[in-house]
């Protein structure tokens, strides 16, 4: 069956079931009840002053009785520094227990370590927001047994609450915790901010155990994690590398390229119609994104315009405008790095909130629907503004739908940044490989060389040219593009199904193929 | 034209391409191993453009090596001319 961006869908798939095809942005999430679960966790009473704590994770994790065919969860708070996600790995894998499914918020470059698992069957299912490095590899090739399912960040929490992710087993890292499991990442020597995603899974998870490396006198204070969701805490040495978790500050870029494109997003956002006092603001954490916030902060200071709130993964740069009085409020899913800590711990204005809180499309109060403008970044954008950010030039898996989708769809106003062509690969394709987020809620692409406004927002298109920006037709930039770099070879790829792109509403967006040549 | 010494032009930053050239004996025809960051998409496009520079230059006898970081065609052009003229001797330029 064909989807509404005419991606042909299976009905069926073994190992995950029933498939339902995507059908525009807000349809099935406006029309349809969604059947929740009515999630109950059991029932499991302690008497009073008995100890949750286990004197290492292979015990906790025994406690829990894990079993074939089993769900296992984690958060990627720790990011590329995470040292828990591989330790439960290889505790379940010692004990035996085969037939997993890995249900962390995203994997990162620590985690290339599953590789093997999945090689040999241990990790049979894998649903996440985002695959990199040789894992991501491994999965194009073929190598996971059924189709990794990426969603979204809010999608994550929906697939919880409706059952199509059913968590037996959570491990989560906390940066302090005490012994009945009350946990923070806010601070201690391993502080990573905000636990956004992990409060998720300490909520809905059958079993949870909290891991930390920093045991703190009871009761931790502050506790997003709290104790009665919690069944078992362990302290070890180490829950990562700590220098990967959070080191310094976020600094903004110094490409030249990405400073352009950045300085023209401002511009744009500043003759949007949204640029006014009260205005709610996300940026990424990357290049020519979160650069948008530097000139975007000038613009504000120059024409004394206050924002409302900021949201998102936090930078310390998005720390600074809070301090400097830019922005009222910031809510916090995912800090990044460790100047945002300390903001977390100390700045009543800075809140951390949950995932659902955040991004989940089937909740009555997620504040992506309360964003004004978002800037997101692009592997590949299409001439319909579709846009990729989960699969590279070779169609290899190797990036994170995260809150792309999310933010996209809520916001009034969605920039896209990204180059014209990077490294003679041209971004602006007739058809992106993967569509994570549906052109349906891209309002503008904004490359260094014009910018696209998507043709139904005409009066945007009216406005930006009355202020002076270089609006330009998305088919004539793909060829002036094409004309300088070629037209790439057709990518090698295979007939077996390697992921699904789950849209935030659960339904399927787009099929990933296996690749045969990997660059 | 026969290259007399070795030779080279262009760096290894992102979008550019280094040549590197050796000269061969006569009529040992010519010898080019490409590596690329986006050989898969450009591997014949990248080909073609060298040969038809070296055609240009009527140069038969060289071994040329090229890294390439996803320069334009252009950029292989001038990068190629370059080094085939250092190493003709007949081009000043830093090494």
């Amino acid at each position: 069956m064909k989807n509404a961006i005419g991606v042909e869908i299976p009905e069926y798939i073994e190992g995950l079931g029933k498939l339902e095809p995507f059908q525009g942005v807000w349809k099935s999430i406006i029309e349809d009840e969604v059947p929740s679960t009515n999630i109950s966790r059991t029932l499991k009473a302690k008497k009073p002053h008995v100890s949750k704590l286990c004197k290492n994770l292979e015990e906790a994790i025994k406690r829990c009785k894990p079993f074939d065919g089993m769900t296992v969860t984690c958060h990627h708070h720790l990011r590329g520094g995470d040292g828990v996600l591989m330790q439960a790995i290889k505790i379940l894998d010692e004990m035996g227990i085969k037939d997993i499914t890995l249900a962390s918020s995203s994997l990162t470059s620590a985690h290339d370590g599953l590789v093997p698992y999945v090689e040999k069957g241990m990790i049979t299912r894998i649903f996440t927001s985002g695959i990199r490095g040789a894992l991501g590899d491994a999965i194009s090739v073929g190598k996971l047994k059924y189709p990794a399912i990426i969603h979204s960040h809010g999608g994550r929490v929906r697939d919880f609450l409706t059952g199509r992710i059913k968590p037996d087993l959570s491990v989560l890292a906390a940066s302090a915790a005490d012994e009945e499991g009350n946990a923070t990442g806010a601070h201690g020597p391993s502080a990573f901010g905000s636990m956004g995603y992990a409060d998720i899974d300490a909520r809905y998870s059958r079993n949870v155990i909290i891991v930390t490396d920093n045991l703190v006198e009871y009761p931790c204070v502050p506790c997003t994690v709290r104790q009665h969701f919690i069944d078992y805490v362990v302290k070890v040495d180490s829950i990562g590398d700590a220098t990967k978790i959070a080191s310094g500050t976020t600094r903004i870029t110094n490409s030249p390229m990405d400073l352009r494109i950045a300085r023209i997003a401002a511009t744009v956002i500043e003759h949007s119609g949204l640029f006014k006092n009260g205005m709610s603001f996300q940026v990424g954490a990357g290049g020519a994104s979160l650069a948008v916030a530097k000139f975007l902060r000038e613009d504000m200071k120059r024409k004394n315009i206050i924002g409302s709130f900021m949201i998102g993964g936090v930078t310390s740069y998005g720390v600074d405008m809070l301090n400097e009085g830019l922005f009222h409020s910031i809510f916090d899913v995912q800090s990044f790095d460790a100047a945002v800590s300390t903001s977390v711990l100390n700045n009543p204005n800075h809140i951390e909130i949950s995932c659902d809180q955040y991004a989940n499309p089937n909740n009555c109060g997620s504040m992506t629907n309360k964003l004004d403008v978002v800037v997101l970044g692009a592997l590949e954008v299409d001439v319909d503004f579709n846009v990729n950010v989960i699969t590279g030039s070779s169609g290899e898996i190797r990036g994170a739908s995260g809150g792309h989708s999310d933010t996209a769809s809520g916001a009034n106003l969605t920039v896209v940044v990204c180059p014209a062509f990077r490294g003679r690969l041209p971004i602006v394709k007739d058809r992106v490989h993967t569509v994570v987020t549906p052109g349906e809620s891209v309002d503008v692409i904004v490359t260094e060389r014009g910018v696209c406004v998507n043709p139904a927002k005409p009066n945007l298109a009216a406005k930006l040219k009355e202020a002076g920006v270089q609006v330009v037709d998305i088919r004539d930039l793909k060829e002036e593009v094409e004309k300088m770099t070629g037209v790439p070879a057709e990518k090698q790829l295979g007939d077996q199904i390697v992921g699904l792109v789950e849209y935030r509403d659960g339904t399927i967006i787009d099929v990933i193929y296996n690749v045969k040549n990997l660059s | 034209m026969t290259p007399k010494f070795k030779a080279q032009a262009g760096t290894f930053e992102s979008s550019d391409i280094m040549i590197l050239i050796e000269p061969l004996e006569k009529d040992s025809g010519r010898k080019v191993d490409i590596s690329s960051t986006v050989i898969l998409q450009f591997e014949e496009d990248i080909k073609k453009t060298i040969n038809q520079v070296l055609d240009r230059l009527q140069v038969k006898d060289l071994h040329l090596i090229a890294k390439d970081k996803g320069a334009l065609t252009q950029t292989i052009e001038a990068r190629v001319e370059t080094a085939v003229k250092r190493s003709l001797g007949i081009q000043e330029g830093t090494m």
